[in-house]
C-alpha cells in the first residue's frame, strides 16, 4: 500500500522530531519531503510550487527555527496553508429565490455525473425539496435510462426524451416541464466531454445559455491526475461554472485535485461522493479536507454521521441497561444495526485519528461480511435466547448454526465474547475501570 | 493501402489472426496512426509543451534542463519515481556523450520509454475456443464502452464475439451494453440487475463454447479498488469462468482513465492483487491528459498497454504502439 500525504508528512517531521532547533538544511529537506508527497497526492505542479514557496517562506521564519517543537510548527503551518487554499468554510449550492432552482451537471466522461445527479435529487428531497431530473446526455448509449432507474428508485421524475438529439431543445422542455408540475429543482445530466472537443464544449454553452442556471457543477473525479487544472481551466473559460462535487472520495485517492481545482479557478467545492449507494453524498468541510490531509482523521463527519443515524433515546436506554449489566443479545443487535447505518466499517475506522498509523503494516481487514455473520447467529435465535443468552444448550447451538449457516464455533465465540463484555460493562457500571485479571499480579 | 484497411490490418496483428503486414505498411500504418494519434494528443499544448519546449530548445544540457524534464515528466502523470528513473538515464546517457544538445532529448526519453515499454507491438492471441477477455477497472474508466468497441472491431475481422454483461450494478449498464452487441452484431448474455455476476460471466463462457464462439468479452461492474468486498466478488468472478474453462480468462485487462493521476498505481496494484493482469487500456488519451501513469505502472509492476483510446469514435481505440505513444506523449515531432 502507498504512503497517504499524511503518512508521507508525519514520517517527514518524526525525523525532525526531539532534535531541538532545526538547520536551514533541515527544512530544506522538510520542504522537499513536502512537495513529493503534494505531487504524489496528484496536487498539480504549479500549485504545488505556490504551496510550498508559501509554507518554506513562513518555516524559515523566527517561529520555526526557535521552537522546541519545530515538527508541530510546521505541521501547523503546512495545515493553515492548506486551509487558506481549500478556503475556510463549508459553501451551500445557491438556491434560486424564483424556483425552479435550476442545477447544470458538467465534466468529462466518467467522472460520476449521471450517478451525481441522483445523489443531489435525492439529497435536496430530503430536505422537503421537490427536484425532477432532466437527461440531457445523448451521447451515451442508455445514459437516459440509467438517470431514469435511479429516478424510479428515488421516486423522483425523470425528463427524457428518446430518440432525440438535440440537448439544448431537452433542456428546454424538462425545465418547462418542471414548472408545469410545480417542482422546484431541476437537476439537468449532460454528456461527459473532453475539454478539447470544441463542438461538445459549445453543445454545454447552448445548454447553458438556453437554460440559465442557478449554477453550473463541475463533476470532478477525485482521482484525477496533474491534468486537473486544464479541465478546471477549461469549463471555467467555457461555462464559468460556479462549484464543484468530487467524486470517489471513499477510494485511495489522495484527492489533491480538489486542492488544484480551487487554486486556480477559487470555486468552492459543495459535495464529496463517498461510495455506490445513492446516500453517499456529503457536504464537503475544506477544514475537515486539510486535516484529513494532514492524517487528523475526520471525527467530525464521525460524529455527524452518528447523530444522524442514532436515535438519542434510545442509545440513552442503551447505555442504562449497559452499565447495569443488563445487556441483551436484541440490544447489542440493534446497536450494531445502528453503527452499520452510518456506513461501512473500514470507512468509519478511517475516520479514527490515528487508527490507519496504528494499523500500518498490519493486515486489518474489517469486512463487513463478518458482521453480517454475526446479524445472522443473532437472528436465527428466539427471541427468548437473544433475551437469555445463557438459555442456550448445545443443540440449540447447533440449531442457530444450521438457521445462520455458520458453525457451532462460531456461535459460541459469539456467546462467549457477548458474555465477557457484559462482565464488564458491569464492573464498569458499579465504578472505575475493570480491575486487572488476578493472574497476572499472582 | 486503404484507410480503413490499414486499420483492420492492425487489429489482425493484434489478434495475431492474419498474416502481418509487410514492412513498408508497417511503415505507413505506423504514419497513419501516428498523425493521428499525436493529432489528438496535441491539440491543447499549453498542458505540456511549455515546459517542454524550454528542454528540447536548441543549445547545450544544464543543469536547469534535467529539472525542466523532471516537472515535464510530473506534468504528464509519470509521477515521481518514474520521473527520476527517467531523467537519470537520459543524464548517464549525457554524462557518456551520448546526449550533447538539448535537441536530442528527445529523442533519447522516446527512446528510453519505448525500450521500457514495448519494443515489439502487444497481442492478444486469439484461438481459446473460445477466447475470454475479462474486462475490469474503476468506475467510469471506459470499461462499457471499450467492451463494445472491442466488440465492434473483432465482429468486423470475422470474429464471432459473446458479450457478457457481468456489471449487474450500475442502473442501465445492461442496456449501454446492449445497444454496442446490437451494433456490432456481437450475442450478449445477460441477466437482470442485480443479479450474480458470476453466474452472468459462467454462462456467457458456456454459452460462447456451445456455440462456437471465437471469443467472449465479460464487462464487470466498476469498483474502487480499496472496496475490499467489491474486490472479492471480482477475484470470484475470474475464479468462476475459470471453471468454466480452466485456461479462462485468457486476458484480464484493466481499463484506465488516461486523466487519473498517482492513483492509478493503486489501481494496477490492488486490481492485481485480487486478479492477474495481462493487460491495460488507457482510454480518453485526449491529448489533455497524457496518461503518463501507465509508463509508471508499466514501470513499477511490468504490465503492459495493450490497447489505448484517444476518443470518442469507434475507430479512436487502438492497439498500442510503444514508439507512438512516446513520441506523442512528449510531443517530441515524427523523428524515430
Amino acid at each position: 500500500m502507498f504512503d497517504t500525504l499524511s503518512d508521507k508528512l508525519q514520517g517527514v517531521f518524526s525525523g525532525l522530531r526531539g532534535r531541538g532547533k532545526l538547520t536551514e538544511a533541515d527544512i530544506d529537506k522538510a520542504m522537499r519531503a513536502i512537495r513529493l508527497s503534494l505531487l504524489e497526492a496528484d496536487v498539480s505542479l504549479p500549485v504545488v510550487k505556490q504551496l510550498t514557496n508559501a509554507i518554506a517562506e513562513r518555516a524559515h521564519g523566527a517561529e520555526v527555527m526557535t521552537s522546541l517543537t519545530p515538527d508541530q510548527q510546521v505541521v501547523k503551518i503546512v495545515n493553515e496553508e492548506l486551509a487558506n487554499l481549500m478556503g475556510s468554510a463549508s459553501v451551500n449550492m445557491p438556491v434560486s429565490p424564483r424556483p425552479p432552482t435550476v442545477i447544470l451537471m458538467s465534466g468529462l466522461q466518467g467522472s460520476g455525473k449521471t450517478t451525481c445527479s441522483a445523489k443531489l435529487a435525492r439529497h435536496y428531497q430530503q430536505q422537503g425539496r421537490a427536484p425532477m431530473l432532466v437527461a440531457c446526455d445523448v451521447h451515451r448509449p442508455a445514459a437516459a435510462e440509467q438517470l431514469s432507474v435511479l429516478g424510479g428508485q428515488l421516486g423522483i421524475p425523470v425528463h427524457r426524451e428518446d430518440g432525440v438529439t438535440d440537448a439544448i431543445g431537452i433542456a428546454q422542455r424538462g425545465i418547462a416541464a418542471a414548472k408545469a408540475s410545480v417542482r422546484d429543482l431541476v437537476i439537468v445530466d449532460t454528456a461527459g466531454r473532453t475539454v478539447i472537443d470544441e463542438a461538445m464544449m459549445a453543445e454545454l454553452v447552448g445548454v447553458r445559455d438556453a437554460i440559465h442556471p442557478t449554477a453550473v457543477v463541475l463533476v470532478l473525479d477525485s482521482m484525477t491526475g496533474q491534468t486537473a487544472v486544464e479541465v478546471a481551466q477549461a469549463f471555467q473559460d467555457a461555462v464559468q461554472f460556479d462549484g464543484v462535487i468530487l467524486t470517489k472520495l471513499d477510494g485511495d485517492a489522495r484527492g489533491g485535485a480538489a486542492l488544484s481545482v480551487r487554486a486556480v479557478t477559487g470555486r468552492p467545492i459543495y459535495f464529496v461522493g463517498t461510495g455506490e449507494k445513492i446516500d453517499a453524498l456529503e457536504p464537503f468541510h475544506p477544514d475537515r479536507m486539510a486535516s484529513r490531509i494532514l492524517g487528523m482523521g475526520d471525527v467530525l463527519t464521525l460524529i455527524e454521521r452518528a447523530e444522524q443515524n442514532v436515535d438519542v433515546d434510545t442509545a440513552k436506554d442503551l447505555e442504562k441497561k449497559m452499565l447495569g449489566g443488563g445487556l441483551t443479545l436484541e440490544d447489542f443487535l440493534d446497536q450494531l444495526r445502528q453503527i452499520r447505518k452510518m456506513g461501512p466499517i473500514g470507512q468509519l475506522l478511517g475516520m479514527v485519528p490515528g487508527f490507519k498509523n496504528a494499523m500500518k503494516g498490519r493486515d486489518l481487514q474489517v469486512d463487513d461480511r463478518q458482521l453480517d455473520r454475526l446479524e445472522a447467529i443473532i437472528s436465527s435465535m428466539t427471541p427468548n435466547e437473544r433475551r437469555r443468552p445463557e438459555t442456550i444448550n448445545g443443540s440449540r447451538r447447533q440449531r442457530i448454526a444450521r438457521g445462520s449457516g455458520t458453525s457451532v464455533q462460531e456461535v459460541n465465540q459469539l456467546l462467549a465474547q457477548f458474555k465477557q463484555m457484559r462482565k464488564m460493562m458491569k464492573r464498569i457500571g458499579k465504578g472505575g475501570l475493570p480491575p486487572m485479571p488476578p493472574a497476572l499480579g499472582t | 493501402m486503404s484507410e480503413a484497411g490499414d486499420d483492420r490490418a492492425r487489429w489482425a496483428e493484434l489478434f495475431n489472426i492474419a498474416p502481418p503486414p509487410d514492412q513498408a505498411e508497417q511503415e505507413s500504418r505506423r504514419r497513419g496512426l501516428f498523425s493521428r494519434f499525436k493529432e489528438s494528443l496535441t491539440r491543447p499544448r499549453q498542458a505540456i509543451s511549455p515546459q517542454l519546449a524550454g528542454v528540447f530548445a536548441p543549445g547545450l544540457i544544464t543543469r536547469d534542463t534535467w529539472d525542466e524534464l523532471e516537472e515535464a515528466l510530473i506534468a504528464a502523470d509519470c509521477g515521481v519515481d518514474a520521473a527520476l528513473a527517467l531523467v537519470d538515464e537520459l543524464r548517464e546517457e549525457a554524462q557518456q556523450g551520448r546526449i550533447v544538445n538539448r535537441s536530442e532529448i528527445a529523442a533519447g526519453l522516446a527512446a528510453a520509454v519505448t525500450h521500457q515499454m514495448a519494443p515489439e507491438p502487444p497481442t492478444i492471441p486469439l484461438g481459446g475456443a473460445p477466447t475470454v477477455i475479462l474486462v475490469v477497472g474503476v468506475n467510469g474508466s471506459g470499461k462499457t464502452t471499450t467492451v463494445g468497441k472491442l466488440a465492434h472491431r473483432l465482429s468486423d475481422l470475422g470474429q464471432q464475439v459473446v458479450i457478457g454483461a457481468a456489471d449487474t450494478f450500475r442502473a442501465a449498464a445492461i442496456d449501454q451494453l446492449a445497444i454496442w452487441a446490437d451494433r456490432s452484431g456481437a450475442q450478449l448474455v445477460r441477466q437482470g440487475p442485480g443479479a450474480d455476476p458470476g453466474a452472468v460471466a459462467f454462462d456467457a463462457v458456456a454459452a460462447g463454447t456451445a456455440r462456437g464462439a471465437d471469443v467472449v468479452l465479460i464487462d464487470t461492474a466498476g469498483r474502487l479498488q480499496t472496496q475490499h468486498n467489491l474486490m472479492e466478488e471480482l477475484r470470484k468472478v475470474h475464479a468462476v469462468v475459470g471453471k468454466a474453462n480452466p485456461a479462462a480468462p485468457h486476458e484480464t485487462l484493466l481499463v484506465l482513465d488516461a486523466t487519473t493521476g498517482q492513483n492509478g498505481l493503486s489501481q494496477a496494484r490492488l486490481f492485481g492483487d485480487a486478479v492477474p493482469l495481462t493487460g491495460v487500456i488507457v482510454t480518453k488519451l485526449d491529448g489533455s491528459a497524457k496518461g503518463g501513469i501507465a509508463v509508471a505502472i508499466n514501470r513499477e509492476l511490468g504490465i503492459p498497454v495493450k490497447l489505448i483510446g484517444v476518443g470518442e469514435k469507434l475507430e479512436d481505440l487502438q492497439p498500442f504502439d510503444a514508439a507512438v505513444y512516446a513520441q506523442a506523449i512528449f510531443d517530441v515531432g515524427d523523428g524515430a
